[in-house]
């Protein structure tokens, strides 16, 4: 599930590592908008989502290490981090946001809010 | 770990110069997957390679990609990894399409011939590895030397 944590803004991580924009498809779907986030080589427990007023952010990292016996002799990608931030354009229920991995795909549904919860406002003449 | 033969061929890696030569080819076959991380002359997937004492493995960043939409074949000092990635099926409306769908394929020569009958494949969180053998005879040989 996703961990809420207070944004930690420009705090840098102490390892310097290519941190990827990583690839994502977001849609609409009955239940409420799904993102569908490429977080390819990252275990479920290094993932960091954090939902701030509007603001969503993905942090991924990964931990690559050559097979054992291994060196590397070519290269045409970098593994890397992943880092993707998003402003949410209509209302989220944040306590219902479920978050799934499977395959190297973050799959998060933010539920829309249910019609009862919405809280009314009486307007009061005079 | 020891140097390989192959490892030392004056200076450059035989397997840059193998790689880049197919990415030129590669780039005319292979479908584009927008979003998805390419070769730099745009083959897809982009491949990394680890050589050891008895072969090499390839890595690749396919996630999403379902293991039994892939198949991994090897022939001589060719491998080629054929797949395609499925699109989601829930989706109605989308806000923005960045990660890439469809079939792609990519063919390797490596500096040596392989073991086909000792190719491994498999996918951990969306990277695929390939590990594959060189055959015994094809292996260096260590050659010892005797003191006289």
């Amino acid at each position: 599930m996703s961990r809420m944590q207070p944004q930690t803004g420009t705090a840098e991580r102490t390892r310097s590592r290519r941190v990827h924009r990583s690839a994502t498809d977001i849609y609409e779907t009955d239940q409420g908008l799904v993102l569908l986030i490429d977080l390819p080589g990252v275990v479920p427990d290094a993932i960091e989502v954090t939902l701030e007023k509007d603001l969503l952010t993905i942090r991924a990292h990964t931990d690559d290490r050559p097979p054992p016996g291994y060196s590397l002799v070519h290269q045409e990608y970098e593994p890397g981090d992943f880092e993707r931030s998003f402003t949410l354009a209509g209302p989220v229920d944040a306590g219902r946001i479920e978050a799934r991995m499977s395959e190297g795909v973050l799959r998060l549904l933010l539920p829309k809010p249910q019609a009862s919860e919405a809280r009314r406002i009486q307007v009061r003449s005079g | 770990m020891a140097r390989q033969d192959w490892l030392d061929w004056g200076g450059r890696h035989p397997f840059e110069e193998m790689m880049r030569l197919q990415n030129e080819m590669n780039r005319l076959f292979s479908s584009r997957f927008a979003g998805a991380r390419e070769a730099p002359a745009g083959g897809f997937p982009a491949v990394n390679a680890y050589a050891g004492e008895q072969g090499v493995v390839l890595t690749a960043e396919l996630p999403g990609v379902r293991s039994e939409d892939l198949e991994i074949s090897a022939f001589r000092d060719t491998v080629t990894i054929r797949g395609m990635r499925r699109p989601p099926d829930d989706a109605a409306g989308y806000h923005r399409r960045e990660r890439g769908h469809g079939e792609f394929v990519r063919t390797i020569t490596l500096p040596f011939a392989v073991d086909p009958g000792r190719v491994e494949a498999q996918m951990t969180h969306g990277v695929l590895y390939v590990i594959l053998h060189r055959p015994p005879e094809d292996q260096p040989q260590r050659i010892k030397v005797q003191a006289g």
